[in-house]
């Protein structure tokens, strides 16, 4: 289960540049902890993310060990059309998700 | 033993800087005086920046980044990133490198924009292992690289927490 | 003094003994127990950096929404062979707004005193037949932060009367007792020195009104019996077990001593 908790705008005026606010429930297992007998806990972070409105990439990210654990991500878009925000994120699992939203821009 | 083992070291950590500020006699609250930038980078995190410059001189200006001077947790320090740019079709910012050469890995992320994303923007949360300054290096459309960094000072460090 | 005087006099002591016993009962809160009530009462909150305080307070950021938002799935699902929480108690916005503010309280049932987590696995197993969850558990965690999140805002406000108060004056001595190789008890940080600093710490006054919670320390949401094990551990004293009569005597003593101050479930702490 990847939950994401986003908080978009569900209608912009065109041209305006809107927040998009996501956090998503994830360990981002650093890879440097160990265990309460000393073995190694394997790496397991989210490694990309991406963000779309309207099928135009308005946001891309590599995230490595070092965000912070249930990431949160607060970035902009440009709103031109009306259409959905599609994020997507990948771990290092293989495991790839999304979460779609609708923006009406006027 | 190892988790006391830990703790002991992080005592000793802290009392240290307990110690430093003792001797430097700051009240918790003033204006930090910010140490000497000119403190020596680690191989990996030279190596990192290194390629992402690929030969290429920061300038600096046009890049904000915002953290606290004094991190609360190591584990989750808020850190925002903006970039002046006209974010057009021909003048953009393409990627956002955020560095903490203290780190175990000294990449922290990298943010791609482009004329769709309306402002080069990123307000997240990231792990600090120890006190350091942190970099971020916007690479420009025009290939220029710009950059800005800010020395957070870390109290409990951020990557080696032992599990309760 | 001749037998029969030696019994009424013993009698006569026994009587005053046992007035005196029913009024001490009748007289809450105990002494002692008044001066362990900070004179100004602050939530952990207070003790937090900005950022801290404002992520608590940023719906899109507040990290421990995450587990509440599991608990109201959860709340709509069926567990045992009966129907899920929402069958019985239908809207939680309603049903259980004030509740987590009167807990840790006596089950009429079984005269036991519950913690929200004891109370959400009596109701699982009394009335839906399914196993209890286990303390720590994400879907506990969920369960209980989406329940406490419903008195958000309200204040603390619970009752030490009846068969509630042998767990309080238990709870009370725990609170002043002192342990572990440390030497210390609780009383000794959160009463006589909060706001000051322990090593590169603002010591809080020790209030449980925002938990479940999620601690940046843990880099996930947590129950307050895991933070009183933490608390255990820092003084080098044993630790109890989650859902121990110990911890649920201190978390007892501890809600009383926050009355007043407003739930902050699922807060943000260091």
């Amino acid at each position: 289960m990847s939950q994401i908790l986003v908080n978009a705008p569900e209608r912009a005026r065109t041209g305006e540049i809107i927040t998009i606010k996501v956090l998503i429930r994830h360990r981002m297992e650093s890879g440097h902890r160990r265990d309460r007998v000393g073995a190694p806990i394997p790496r397991n972070i989210i490694h990309s993310f991406s963000a779309q409105l309207a099928g135009e990439d308005v946001f891309r990210m590599d995230l490595f060990p070092g965000i912070a654990a249930n990431p949160f991500l607060e970035f902009k878009a440009l709103a031109r059309v009306s259409g959905t925000l599609l994020l997507r994120w990948t771990d290092d699992d293989g495991g790839r998700h999304e979460h779609a939203v609708q923006i009406e821009v006027t | 033993m190892r988790q006391r083992r830990t703790h002991l070291a992080r005592l000793s950590r802290r009392r240290w800087l307990a110690g430093a500020l003792g001797a430097l006699a700051l009240p918790v609250r003033a204006q930090w005086v910010e140490p000497s930038a000119s403190a020596a980078l680690s191989a990996p995190a030279a190596r990192a920046i290194a390629e992402l410059l690929r030969g290429r001189e920061p300038r600096t200006g046009r890049v904000q980044l915002e953290i606290p001077k004094l991190a609360e947790n190591g584990l989750a320090v808020p850190l925002k990133v903006r970039v002046d740019s006209p974010m057009s079709a021909a003048d953009h910012v393409r990627t956002v490198h955020l560095i903490a050469p203290a780190n175990p890995l000294p990449a922290v992320a990298r943010l791609h924009f482009g004329p769709h994303s309306g402002e080069a923007y990123l307000s997240t949360r990231i792990r600090l292992a120890d006190s350091q300054r942190v970099f971020a290096f916007a690479e420009m459309s025009d290939d220029s690289v710009w950059r800005a960094d800010a020395h957070v000072v870390v109290t409990l460090g951020g990557c080696l927490d032992p599990i309760l | 003094m001749s037998d029969a005087g030696r019994g009424r006099a013993i009698g006569l002591v026994a009587l005053c003994l046992l007035a005196g016993a029913v009024a001490a009962m009748h007289v809450a809160p105990h002494q002692d127990a008044a001066a362990l009530v900070p004179a100004d009462k602050r939530s952990g909150i207070e003790y937090q950096s900005e950022h801290t305080r404002a992520m608590q307070d940023d719906p899109s950021a507040n990290p421990g929404l995450l587990w509440a938002s599991e608990g109201a799935e959860l709340w709509q699902a069926a567990a045992g062979d009966r129907p899920a929480c929402a069958g019985c108690h239908g809207e939680a916005g309603t049903s259980m707004r004030g509740v987590a503010a009167r807990y840790p309280a006596i089950d009429g049932m079984s005269g036991r005193l519950l913690n929200l987590e004891g109370r959400i696995n009596t109701c699982r197993t009394r009335h839906q037949h399914a196993a209890p969850l286990a303390y720590e558990s994400e879907e506990l965690l969920a369960l209980s932060a989406f329940v406490a999140q419903q008195s958000r805002g309200i204040p603390v406000a619970v009752s030490v009367d009846g068969a509630a108060w042998a767990w309080f004056e238990r709870g009370r001595k725990f609170y002043a007792m002192r342990q572990g190789q440390l030497n210390l008890a609780c009383r000794h940080c959160h009463q006589l020195n909060a706001g000051r600093m322990l090593r590169g710490e603002r010591v809080s006054q020790g209030h449980g009104n925002g938990y479940p919670a999620y601690r940046l320390e843990w880099q996930t949401l947590g129950s307050l019996h895991r933070r009183f094990k933490a608390c255990s551990a820092g003084v080098r004293a044993q630790m109890y077990d989650y859902g121990s009569d110990e911890y649920l005597a201190l978390e007892l003593f501890l809600a009383w001593r926050a009355n007043g101050l407003p739930v902050e479930t699922p807060a943000v702490r260091r």
